[in-house]
């Protein structure tokens, strides 16, 4: 049956299962809005911004594992989305974003909101195409899919010239085989080789003082109950990325929470004496490895990951495993289940443990609370109070990401939405949106610094318009927090540019838009105006916390460090001298 | 290595442990990358490249036998470990089909060179035949003041002959960059080439 392009676009999105599109239209793209108001059956969230749009696609596939849909049209609504794909790529999201293009024979004459977001997005997409005609339009759409949610997932981009939504054509939508014929060079290794995994079980038996390393990968993979079963199995602390929380749960007495930067000291302790680290869809960036030389200095390396680009990028590692954390972390156990006679670990492995439980004791996450004055920290930890721990937490980017990362324990995968890779200000309150669309059955908070909030504030007003019930917690300590906090530790306090104090008034701001603002400056509120945003439910709410403007986030590793040079609470330098156990 | 006959696939770089990781040794590279000839599959690989920090030092193009398919051979110096890396990359991109460094491996590498060089005297012209004849080149216009000259061969041999028309002026040079394909039998003795 003919049909136009724009409809093609709308078919092809609802054989691949899509609910829900976040965008904005506007010229080059209105045929397929056309075409979506005709059809009637997706729901659209108009975004107030495209970036806006772009990471609500990503906080709903993050929060739900489908890919998020995002639509905007040519020009600046395609330049306006290029952070949330940036932020994408760096976070492996499964998104696809549909741009209008301006019309086939104008392109390359600076038309008039014209832009080559093909060539602007090439190196932080994981693919992307132009469409050049209408035949190739839905197969193009399926193969975005098919790579955006496959493999190593990542952000792609469909880019489609007005003339084609407008044309007729008759072309079927294709299958999933034929979406894979046409892809000769794209097949993911997932199963992994066996031989590395015999060799990763045998290292694994021998370990003395072994430490799993869990990323963003093993949410991904969906590989939680795995990670619970070796980890229990063979008796490994496990450690965190931001991007992996939840992968293992943080109540679970191997967790070590996280590591790295601002990671637990028991955490970092861990695996600066761990003689085996096992990495599990992490990739070693540099906020989690610190000074490279002296990451794990004493370890063998076990790195399991989709992506075989990644493994001995920043680090040489001992077995390279390229498979699907799922199906290879199943094989490695299935694989030491069948040597278990040879187990030599109890006595050794228990050692480890108590070691590790004295660190727990020695330094774990505090901060000083204040009957004056609300700390950051204490808010957090009203928040985990209040939603049992149960509720999805979004974040922008700067102190208050880490706190929510330090003071909220999560337990299960998808439960913690940030920006860790490109560390993206501004991703907290739309991803909130997007999630809480995905999964309305779920307390969604936005834990904002104040910096990061005012950079897409703007989406509040999505929020209202389909009463989407988020709830934002800023915060707000009147500085870009993290800048300062560096500023005070590494630049004599010269606090350069990142003072504002001059700022909207968060509780007149969230009423001027609909939503519901409340604001604590004294730390017996902090309780009560949490209770009353747990009761609104049609709407958002946005609270704003007056906190301690000079809080630093501690434990930190400094950029570049290794972590014996890790600081502590109030400024106590860890004993290197007692750090070190061997050698 | 007298019993490796019809190696399989390349020699990875082998990395070193990490504490030397960004002490790999620097040296010009061949890859070898097979591609579907899609809408700008020469930027993403240009970019890729670009984005490490390295320069394409050569690179040419061409449809092979099959259709739809090109191959490229890239010329890129670079840290051995980085190199890696980047054939990695490569091979992640969608429209790569195959990816290999070839500079550990046996291959046969070509170039062809168009050289127009200064030829006003008859000595001048006498000379320049017998350096071309030598170097088993073509002389493919002629006017009366210049030879414009086809050789082709390896780096080595090009950049030798290049070297001997100096003297004489050259007005104009162009090469296509390298290509390069891997040797199925090789001895030990004939590694070099």
């Amino acid at each position: 049956m003919s049909r136009k392009g724009a409809d093609i676009v709308i078919e092809t999105l609802k054989k691949e299962g899509v609910e829900v599109i976040f965008g904005l239209p506007g010229g080059a793209i209105m045929e397929v809005y056309d075409a979506l108001y005709r059809d009637g059956s997706l729901l659209h969230v108009l975004a107030r911004h495209e970036q806006g749009a772009g990471h609500m696609a990503e906080g709903y596939a993050k929060a739900t594992g489908k890919v998020g849909v995002a639509m905007t049209t040519s020009g600046p609504g395609a330049t306006n989305i290029v952070t949330a794909i940036a932020d994408a790529y760096m976070d492996s999201v499964p998104i696809v974003v549909i741009t209008g293009q301006v019309p086939t024979h104008l392109i390359g004459n600076d038309a008039f909101q014209e832009v080559d977001i093909v060539g602007i997005t090439r190196p932080i997409t994981k693919h992307n195409f132009l469409v050049r005609n209408i035949e190739e339009l839905p197969l193009m759409i399926r193969e975005a899919f098919y790579i955006a949610k496959t493999g190593r997932p990542g952000p792609v981009l469909v880019d489609i010239p007005k003339d084609i939504t407008q044309q007729l054509s008759d072309v079927p939508i294709p299958s999933e085989k034929e979406v894979k014929e046409a892809l000769p060079g794209y097949k993911p290794h997932v199963e992994g080789n066996i031989q590395q995994i015999k060799k990763a079980a045998k290292l694994i038996m021998e370990a003395k003082r072994p430490v799993l390393y869990v990323g963003g990968g093993a949410v991904n993979a969906e590989a939680q109950e795995e990670l619970i079963q070796l980890a229990e199995m063979m008796r490994i602390p496990v450690a965190t990325t931001t991007q992996g929380k939840g992968a293992f749960p943080e109540n679970h007495p191997l967790s070590l929470r996280m590591l790295g930067m601002h990671g637990t000291y028991y955490a970092n302790m861990a695996v600066y004496n761990a003689d085996l680290l096992i990495a599990v869809g992490a990739r070693f960036d540099d906020r989690v490895t610190g000074k490279v030389d002296e990451f794990a200095p004493d370890a063998k390396i076990i790195h399991i990951d989709i992506d075989p680009a990644s493994i001995s990028k920043n680090i040489t590692v001992d077995v390279p495993i390229v498979g699907d954390v799922k199906i290879v972390l199943g094989k490695l156990i299935g694989e030491i289940k069948r040597k278990g006679a040879k187990l030599r670990y109890p006595e050794d492995r228990e050692d480890w443990i108590a070691q590790i439980e004295k660190w727990k004791k020695m330094y774990p996450l505090t901060y000083k609370n204040s009957k004056e004055v609300i700390k950051p920290q204490y808010v957090i930890e009203q928040i985990y109070e209040i939603t049992n721990g149960d509720a999805i937490i979004t974040a922008g980017v700067g102190q208050h990401q880490m706190w929510a990362a330090m003071y909220y324990r999560y337990s299960f995968p998808r439960q913690f939405l940030n920006s860790g890779g490109l560390g993206t200000m501004g991703f907290g309150l739309p991803s909130a949106i997007g999630a809480k669309v995905g999964r309305p059955d779920k307390e969604v908070f936005c834990i904002d610094g104040d910096g990061s909030f005012l950079m897409t504030m703007q989406e509040i007003i999505t929020a209202v318009q389909y009463k989407i019930p988020i709830k934002v917690a800023i915060v707000n300590n009147a500085y870009l927090g993290m800048v300062r906090q560096w500023q005070e530790l590494f630049y004599d306090r010269r606090y350069s540019e990142v003072d504002l104090s001059l700022q909207p008034d968060f509780v007149k701001l969230a009423e001027s838009m609909g939503a519901v603002g409340f604001r604590a400056e004294k730390p017996k509120e902090v309780k009560e105006i949490l209770a009353e945003a747990m009761k609104v439910e049609d709407k958002p709410v946005i609270m704003d916390f007056v906190v301690d403007r000079e809080e630093n986030v501690l434990p930190m590793v400094p950029a570049g460090k290794s972590y014996r040079d890790m600081i502590l609470e109030d400024g106590k330098d860890a004993d290197a001298e007692t750090m070190y156990l061997v050698g | 290595m007298a019993d490796t006959v019809g190696v399989e696939g390349i020699k990875a770089v082998k990395a070193p442990r990490f504490r030397e990781l960004k002490k790999g040794e620097t040296r010009k590279h061949i890859i070898n990358v097979l591609v579907r000839n899609e809408l700008g599959v020469l930027a993403r690989i240009a970019t890729l490249i670009a984005g490490k920090g390295y320069n394409i030092e050569g690179l040419s193009v061409g449809e092979t036998h099959e259709k739809g398919l090109s191959r490229m051979t890239i010329e890129v110096i670079g840290d051995d470990i980085v190199i890696d890396q980047v054939v990695k990359q490569l091979r992640k991109l969608i429209d790569t089909l195959k990816v290999r460094d070839l500079t550990d491996v046996p291959h046969v590498e070509r170039e062809l060179v168009l050289v127009k060089v200064h030829a006003p005297t008859s000595r001048a012209r006498d000379e320049i035949l017998r350096i071309v004849e030598i170097f088993r080149g073509k002389v493919v216009d002629v006017s009366p003041e210049t030879y414009t000259i086809e050789i082709t061969g390896d780096e080595d041999k090009i950049n030798a002959f290049i070297e001997l028309l100096k003297p004489f002026g050259i007005k104009e040079l162009a090469r296509t960059g390298k290509i390069a394909m891997r040797r199925e039998l090789f001895v030990e003795e004939n590694l070099q080439e």
